[in-house]
This record gives C-alpha cells, sequence and structure tokens, in this order.
C-alpha cells in the first residue's frame, strides 16, 4: 500500500452541531481524520461524544456543518440527497445494530435489494446476490426469510447486501452489538476476512475486545479525537 | 419495474387494509358511474317524450271559464271547431299542421276480447302534428275522413290486448259502442308521455265518425272538437304563431278586445325543454354527490398511505442508506397508491354495470352506460390515486435517513 494512494475518507477541520435550546450543542471540533484504502478502523468513545455524528457523516447520510468530508476524493460538501444517495450506493456498504433486513423477504431478495437502485437496470442480479452470500458461507439459504435465520445469519445477510454493489468501504455500526460472544467472533473474522480482499472497513463499538481485532483504534470524547492508535501486534497473533 | 414490483409486494402484505381502502374508491367510482347512468337515463326519456310530442307543438284548448260565478276546469267547455282548424291552416303559414282532435273513454270489444281505452277522433293532421308514425297498414285517407267511414288505427298496446296475434290486426273488425270498426292499421309504438300513461293505448279513428257515432256528445257539441294541436315549422316561429292563433280564434269567436279569452295557447315543447333542463340539472347535482363519495375514497388512500409510510420509516431509510434516491422513494409510494386506486377502478366499474344491469332489469328504468364516463371516471381514479397519494410520498421522500435508521 503506497502513500500516494488515495484515501479511502478524510475528513479536514470537520465541525458539526445540533440546535439544543438556546446554545447550539457543538457535537464534533475540528474533527481531522485520514482513513487510507484497505485500513480496518474502529471507532470507539461512550454515548454522546460525538462517535455516531462523525459515523454518519462519513457514511454520506449527511453534510457537514463546517469542515469537509472526502470520500476517495468525492467531497460531500453541497451535494444534494440524490448526490449523497448515489455516492452511498456506488462506494459504502453499511451494517448496522439490528441487521435492517427485511421482514418476510428471503435472503436473496435482501442482498439483491439495492440493486434496484442502480442507474442502469441490472440483469444479472440474483447471480451477483448468490455470490456474494457464497461470500458470507450462506449460499444453501438464500431462500430463507429473516425469522429463519439466526442473529449472526442475519447479520452475514446483512453484510452480503452490503457487498452488492461492489463497494471500497465498509460502514459497521455496532455490527456485534445484538449478538452473543461466540457469533461476534465470527462475524468479526468475515469483517478480517473482507479488509483482507481490499475492503477498508470502519467501525463503531462499545467493545474492546471486537475494537482490538482492528488495525486502529480511534476513541473519540466530546467531539474530539482523544487517541488514534495502531493495533498491529493483535492482528498477527489472531491470524493463523 | 422493479419499484413497482415492490410497491405490489407491500400491497399484498397487506391484504385486508388494502381490500378496504380499495372499498372506498370501488364506493366511489361505483356511485359516480350508477348515478351517471341513471341521470342520462332519465334525461334519455324526457328526450324521447320530447321526440313523441312532435316538434314545435303548440296545444289549444278551450280556457277556463266562469259561468255563473262558477270557475270550471279549463277545456270543460270546448267552443273549437274543425272550421277553426282549417282557417289556422289557411291563414298562418307557419303552422304546418293543425290537428283536431276529440277524446273520450271507449270500451273496445274484439271477438272474445274487450279492453278499455282512451279514444280519439282526429283529422289526418293530428297525426302528423303528434308524431304518430304507422306500424302496420295505412293511416285514413280524406276520402275515409269525410265520409265517416267506420275506420280504426289501433296502439301497440292495444293491439296486444285484443288480439292473440298483434301482427294479424290489420283487417280485423272491432266494436265501440255497438259500432263495428275496421282495423286499418297499427300504430307504431310511442312509449309513455310525460305524465307516465302510457300513449300506446289507444285508440284513433276519423274524427267525423267519433263525432257522430262513438263519442256520447249531444247534438249541440257535434260539431265540437275538444283541442288543437299545432306543429309550427321552425322554433324561432313558436311565440309568433302562439300570438296570431290567439288573435284569429278571437277574432273569429268574437271575443271582444278586453274579456278573457275563451281559448289557451300551450307551448308543450317549451314545457318539455324545462322538464329536460330540470333533470339535467338533477342529474349533474347526483354526479356530484358521486364525485364526493369517490373524494372520500381518495382521502382514505392518503390516509392508508401515510400510515404506511409511518410503519415502514426504518425500510425507507434503508433503503436511502443503500442508495436509493428520494425520486425512488417517491415513486414507490405513488405506484402503491396508484395501484389501489386503479383495482378499485376496475372493481367499481365492473360492480357499477352490475347494478346498472340489475336497476335496468328489476326496475325497468331508462339506464344509459357510456364508455366515455367509465373512461372519464377511471382516469380520475389514476389522478386521485396520484394526487392523494403524492404528499404520503412526498413525506416519505424526504425522510431523514439518519432519523429514520433510528425511528422505532
Amino acid at each position: 500500500m503506497s502513500h500516494t494512494e488515495i484515501p479511502a475518507i478524510s475528513c479536514k477541520q470537520l465541525s458539526h452541531s445540533f440546535p439544543m435550546g438556546e446554545e447550539p450543542f457543538q457535537v464534533l471540533k475540528d474533527i481531522d481524520l485520514t482513513i487510507r484504502t484497505g485500513e480496518m478502523v474502529a471507532i470507539m468513545g461512550p454515548s454522546g461524544s460525538g462517535k455516531s455524528t462523525l459515523m454518519n457523516l462519513i457514511g454520506c447520510l449527511m453534510t457537514p456543518e463546517q469542515g469537509e468530508v472526502c470520500l476517495l476524493e468525492n467531497s460531500t460538501r453541497g451535494m444534494d440527497r440524490a448526490q449523497l444517495a448515489c455516492l452511498r450506493r456506488d462506494h459504502i456498504g453499511f451494517v448496522f445494530q439490528q441487521f435492517n433486513l427485511l421482514a418476510r423477504t428471503s435472503a436473496l431478495d435482501n442482498v439483491k435489494m439495492p440493486l434496484m437502485y442502480a442507474d442502469n437496470v441490472v440483469k444479472d442480479g440474483d447471480e451477483r446476490a448468490r455470490r456474494c452470500l457464497e461470500s458470507v458461507n450462506l449460499a444453501d439459504r438464500q431462500n430463507h426469510t429473516p425469522s429463519q435465520l439466526s442473529g449472526g445469519q442475519q447479520q452475514r445477510v446483512a453484510i452480503a447486501r452490503a457487498l452488492i454493489n461492489e463497494p471500497s468501504i465498509l460502514l459497521a455500526d455496532e455490527p456485534t452489538g445484538a449478538l452473543d460472544s461466540k457469533t461476534s467472533e465470527d462475524i468479526m473474522a468475515l469483517f478480517r476476512d473482507l479488509n483482507r480482499q481490499g475492503k477498508t472497513v470502519v467501525l463503531v463499538t462499545h467493545e474492546l475486545d471486537v475494537a482490538q481485532q482492528c488495525d486502529r483504534i480511534i476513541f473519540v470524547r466530546d467531539g474530539v479525537i482523544q487517541s488514534d492508535k495502531s493495533v498491529i501486534s493483535h492482528r498477527e497473533e489472531v491470524t493463523p | 419495474m422493479t419499484l413497482l414490483n415492490t410497491a405490489l409486494l407491500s400491497l399484498r402484505r397487506n391484504t385486508m387494509r388494502s381490500i378496504l381502502t380499495t372499498l372506498g374508491i370501488i364506493i366511489g367510482i361505483s356511485a359516480v358511474i350508477i348515478m351517471f347512468a341513471l341521470g342520462e337515463g332519465a334525461q334519455r326519456q324526457v328526450e324521447e317524450q320530447i321526440e313523441s310530442l312532435g316538434t314545435n307543438v303548440l296545444m289549444v284548448r278551450a280556457a277556463a271559464l266562469n259561468t255563473g260565478g262558477a270557475r270550471q276546469a279549463a277545456g270543460t267547455v270546448s267552443r273549437l271547431t274543425l272550421d277553426d282548424a282549417q282557417a289556422i291552416k289557411d291563414d298562418i303559414p307557419e303552422a304546418r299542421y293543425v290537428g283536431a282532435s276529440i277524446n273520450g273513454q271507449a270500451q273496445v270489444v274484439a271477438s272474445n276480447k274487450n279492453w278499455s281505452t282512451t279514444l280519439t277522433g282526429a283529422n289526418i293532421d293530428y297525426l302528423h302534428a303528434s308524431n304518430w308514425e304507422i306500424g302496420q297498414g295505412r293511416i285514413f285517407t280524406n276520402n275515409e275522413f269525410n265520409r265517416a267511414s267506420k275506420v280504426a288505427l289501433i296502439g301497440e298496446t292495444l293491439a296486444k290486448e285484443l288480439f292473440d296475434d298483434p301482427g294479424f290486426a290489420v283487417g280485423e273488425e272491432i266494436r265501440v259502442n255497438k259500432v263495428p270498426l275496421t282495423v286499418i292499421g297499427v300504430l307504431a309504438g310511442k312509449g309513455q308521455d310525460m305524465r307516465g300513461f302510457d300513449q300506446d293505448d289507444t285508440l284513433i279513428t276519423p274524427l267525423t265518425i267519433a263525432q257522430r257515432r262513438l263519442i256520447g256528445n249531444n247534438s249541440q257539441n257535434a260539431k265540437r272538437v275538444s283541442r288543437l294541436t299545432v306543429s309550427v315549422d321552425e322554433e324561432k316561429n313558436m311565440d309568433f304563431v302562439t300570438e296570431e292563433i290567439e288573435f284569429l280564434l278571437n277574432q273569429r269567436h268574437r271575443v271582444s278586445a278586453g274579456d278573457d279569452s275563451p281559448f289557451s295557447v300551450m307551448n308543450l315543447s317549451a314545457m318539455l325543454s324545462t322538464r329536460a333542463e330540470a333533470s339535467a340539472i338533477f342529474s349533474l347535482l347526483l354526479a356530484c354527490v358521486a364525485s364526493v363519495s369517490l373524494l372520500v375514497g381518495g382521502i382514505g388512500v392518503m390516509n392508508i398511505m401515510l400510515v404506511s409510510v409511518t410503519e415502514r420509516t426504518r425500510e425507507i431509510g434503508l433503503r436511502m442508506a443503500v442508495g436509493a434516491q428520494p425520486r425512488h422513494i417517491l415513486v414507490q409510494f405513488l405506484f402503491e397508491s396508484v395501484i389501489l386506486c386503479l383495482i378499485g377502478a376496475v372493481l367499481g366499474v365492473l360492480l357499477s354495470l352490475f347494478a346498472v344491469i340489475a336497476i335496468a332489469n328489476s326496475l325497468d328504468w331508462d339506464v344509459v352506460i357510456s364508455p366515455l364516463i367509465i373512461l372519464i371516471s377511471v382516469v380520475g381514479t389514476a389522478l386521485i390515486g396520484v394526487g392523494f397519494g403524492f404528499y404520503p410520498a412526498w413525506k416519505a421522500a424526504n425522510l431523514d435517513p439518519i432519523e429514520a435508521l433510528r425511528y422505532e
């Protein structure tokens, strides 16, 4: 990975506030952050620290009040809702704590769903969805609905859905928050695997042992980055 | 295409709700089509009455008369004669036909059957002015009229009542007041008149024979006719001819200038067209009421779409997160409401056709099923789908993805 490579995500002097009573509440203050392509980063912090807002800004779900968020050198500054949607569709795969699968809809259809928002009609949608399910080891469950799947399986369907548009960045918000520890390990192993295949992975977590499986831990408190550490040794230990 | 599938799927997921919502539309569109069919039917009935009346018809009757302080009903005592009819025809060129007639009830006997009917003694002009057409046989000739021949024209209903096979009525003999008459023609059907009487239950003979033998007049009245039926050549001449007739008759009967005229001239065509207008307004009113119920159906659709948007807030957030643009969400929800409305429209059209046919058969009402109205109401319903579906869809499309994803 050379240094001249385009950073996956870069935040420059990022500030954001929410209206709250008379004084707006300053949720992020002057954040500078660069995440290189191929990195696996954990964002930690207590609730109210601003990590969710940071995540939403990185995920192009909103535009910053001040400063700039660049996704693969596409600045979100001044983008309208439709442009943001296209940026998310093309570059980001979202994974949520509550999986957010469509109920009573098969795993295959859930994975396929984002394709309906493509600019051109995708003809090989079923085939692509099947390949994504294969890559999360759920090829045999493609016709199961979420209620017929375990929590870990549901999260893997959600990950497969995040992969369908072949994004370079995966954003996971507490992806193991609703799972037991054994399943959490499986999901983390899957993320590491995807990271090894070249995906940039950013995840928000409360759990230190989850965070320690990443390359880098960013700790946010009171709207500023309190610490930004690399965790190299741990990865070598875990990788067989 | 996939947005359409998604919309269909979500409607199927909430089958009961979709059906109930659609019901509002079904009732609305049925109301529109049924009301229109009935209103238009009533309209057409009036038009048929106008048709059967003949065009531009004036009716002359003796006016209400004072005899020793008691006012008697109009037409009680008639001083009109056949000569008056001839005078009108000769002096007023705009009066194309001047029918003269007397009326009475008659018990008609034909072999083993008998029937009570209206008897009209008339001249030939009466048949033209009243728009009587001949169905079978022929009308009476001038010669037969002058000689007071014992001939008769019978209406369709009378033919049915008197003869086993009305098709062979011509040439048969019937008797009225023991006078034998030969049926020379069966009149073409006219249906009901404006008061709902069956005009085809009738018997028409030459005025001459009716005056002499059939209607129980005393000798003093032997020359009288009870009314004149005048057909005017053009509608714009109606008022002019009315005045002319009044003037002529007053002159002929020596009524001095200041006195009340003993004759009244009525413009039947004008009366009927007033009725036609009234019935047009009435059917418009019905259609408006029906449209209101369609509107209420539309509000029902809007209501349920708002519920649907709220229920699926998280799903909308997810769809936005994975790349749905606002317009995708908008279109998806618009599809839903339009599909609801169109399904309602199709079912409503079927239901109303069924209802209209049932009404026509059971109540024997005139109905008109107009393809144009069906088309308009289906298109209108689709527009209602777009109109009332737009606000919920717009609301969905403008949700904040972050808020929507967090929505419980």
